[in-house]
């Protein structure tokens, strides 16, 4: 794991040292000055909790993961195709570009209320429609930006070649898009999780992961909530390290992957 | 038949005239320099010749067709001052580029990869990618791409311009050596007067505004040429000639000298 995001283990101790560090000192500063639930709970308390409900929230947080997951491959894949499109005809791309970007800084959030009257706030459907908008822009922006920033020269040599279009698109503009792609989509996978999990908070399924914490959290079961918070954390960086992971099979090519 | 024909070509840029009825013909095997201060037009000859830019007026023909017929028969390689390498790709698939555009079948393609490496003496490179490569051994990769379609004409432009001078001095005499063996015709584009006399056939003087043809040096020096021809008397003859000749077309140095 350690080599798929490009380190070796042992640059991972000073990293290590401040996680458990913290959570240590967190730990007795809260016992010390008997800091109350409501604020924090103890993280050993956390912990305990933690372990202790694993079994309903994995299937909660799997539930919510299937949101974020569906709704990031929804989103990104059909900005990568808008980009491609946006890109082949430029024209279409100066026209939309600054709607694109306007629609990035909107808090797509506050649709949540809405698609949950679109499709039944139960429906796996009302949050997978938002993680795809939140997802949508960054990877868009992010994709047309890379397939336009192709070296001049690059573009020159392939006309030497009298290569078509599709050839350049496949040969030059594509590759060249690559590193641009996957910084899009590391973005959306901070936003996918978010996406989902608050999108539950305006209203979900009993058994979702975003639900659980706030009915927790509304009755003061505040390690309960914590634990669920925990997991969609969790969550979210194992779909920030899949990407990653991914990248870098991907991205074999350059130099800062192979150290 | 000549391997370019340049007839009354024009170039306008807007208000700039980039090129102005420029005449010039290049023969088969010939090693023709452009050479010239900036805005003298040589690049922007050069992409005629390659129809990468189009002329204003005038006719460009490469090999008795239209530039850009030559273009679409892929009767050039062209290497530029930036090696353009894809780094997504390795030495031997960078090479391979154009025959795989040109839909090549693979035994062929590495068959004629490997006579490239050879030739551009990269052997055991063949798997490196661009960024593990010194900007010289990049620059001989681009070569071994333009010639590895077998053109006639390969246009240079500037290709060692942002090498170092002991690096190309070395690639100097590569070139000329990979001249020799391809029996290609090159024109290149340069702004060193001392690469352009020692690679050289003929050496075509530009001046600016508007880009005109000042003078048209031919180069005597014997060939096979080597570090040795670099010390010749007459290597110091040719490089005055062609130093003067660009003072003169550009007209603010002073006039050479008027002989005593």
């Amino acid at each position: 794991m350690a080599r798929l995001v490009g380190r070796r283990l042992r640059d991972w101790v000073p990293a290590l040292v401040v996680l458990v560090g913290s959570i240590a000192l967190l730990e007795g500063v809260i016992r010390a000055f008997n800091v109350q639930a409501f604020l924090i709970p103890r993280p050993s308390a956390i912990a305990t909790t933690f372990w202790d409900m694993r079994s309903s929230l994995w299937a909660a947080g799997w539930f919510t993961f299937q949101e974020a997951l569906g709704g990031f491959v929804l989103g990104s894949g059909f900005a990568i195709l808008v980009a491609l499109f946006f890109a082949r005809f430029r024209i279409l791309g100066s026209a939309f570009m600054p709607y694109a970007i306007a629609a990035n800084a909107i808090p797509i959030i506050a649709f949540a209320p809405i698609t949950n009257s679109w499709f039944s706030p139960l429906d796996k459907s009302s949050k997978i429609s938002i993680v795809a908008v939140l997802c949508f822009f960054p990877v868009m922006v992010n994709t047309l930006r890379g397939l336009t920033s192709v070296n001049p020269r690059a573009l020159e040599l392939m006309e030497s070649y009298a290569a078509g279009q599709i050839e350049i698109f496949r040969r030059v503009r594509i590759p060249t898009a690559l590193p641009f792609i996957f910084t899009g989509l590391k973005v959306a996978t901070v936003l996918a999780m978010i996406g989902a999990v608050v999108g539950e908070y305006f209203g979900g399924a009993l058994n979702a992961l975003g639900v659980q914490i706030l009915t927790r959290a509304r009755v003061a079961q505040f390690q309960e909530a914590w634990a669920g918070i925990l997991l969609a954390c969790l969550l979210g960086i194992a779909l920030y390290l899949a990407v990653v992971a991914l990248e870098r099979l991907t991205l074999r090519w350059v130099p800062s992957t192979f150290e | 038949m000549s391997v370019v024909q340049i007839k009354e070509v024009t170039k306008q840029f807007g208000p700039t005239t980039a090129l102005q009825s420029i005449d010039l013909e290049i023969e088969e095997r010939e090693f023709v320099s452009l050479i010239g201060p900036s805005g003298c037009g040589k690049s922007t000859l050069l992409r005629i010749i390659g129809d990468l830019i189009q002329p204003t007026s005038g006719t460009a023909l490469v090999n008795g067709k239209a530039a850009r017929q030559g273009r679409i028969d892929r009767d050039y390689g062209i290497v530029f001052q930036d090696a353009v390498l894809y780094d997504w790709r390795t030495v031997a698939k960078n090479i391979a580029l154009p025959l795989e555009l040109a839909r090549w079948g693979r035994k062929r393609r590495a068959a004629k990869v490997e006579e490239m490496v050879e030739l551009v003496e990269l052997g055991g490179f063949e798997s490196h990618y661009p960024w593990q490569l010194s900007g010289g051994m990049q620059q001989r990769v681009a070569i071994a791409r333009a010639l590895s379609f077998d053109p006639a004409l390969l246009l240079m432009d500037e290709p060692f311009g942002a090498l170092d001078e002991m690096t190309r001095e070395r690639l100097n005499i590569e070139l000329l050596n990979i001249w020799e063996a391809s029996g290609s015709t090159i024109v290149f584009v340069t702004h060193s007067i001392a690469e352009a006399v020692f690679l050289s056939t003929r050496v075509v003087v530009m001046s600016p505004r508007p880009g005109r043809i000042a003078d048209v040096i031919p180069i005597d020096l014997p060939r096979p040429r080597s570090a040795v021809t670099r010390e010749d008397p007459r290597f110091f003859e040719l490089v005055t000639q062609v130093r003067e000749a660009l003072h003169l077309g550009h007209d603010t140095d002073r006039k050479a000298a008027a002989p005593a």
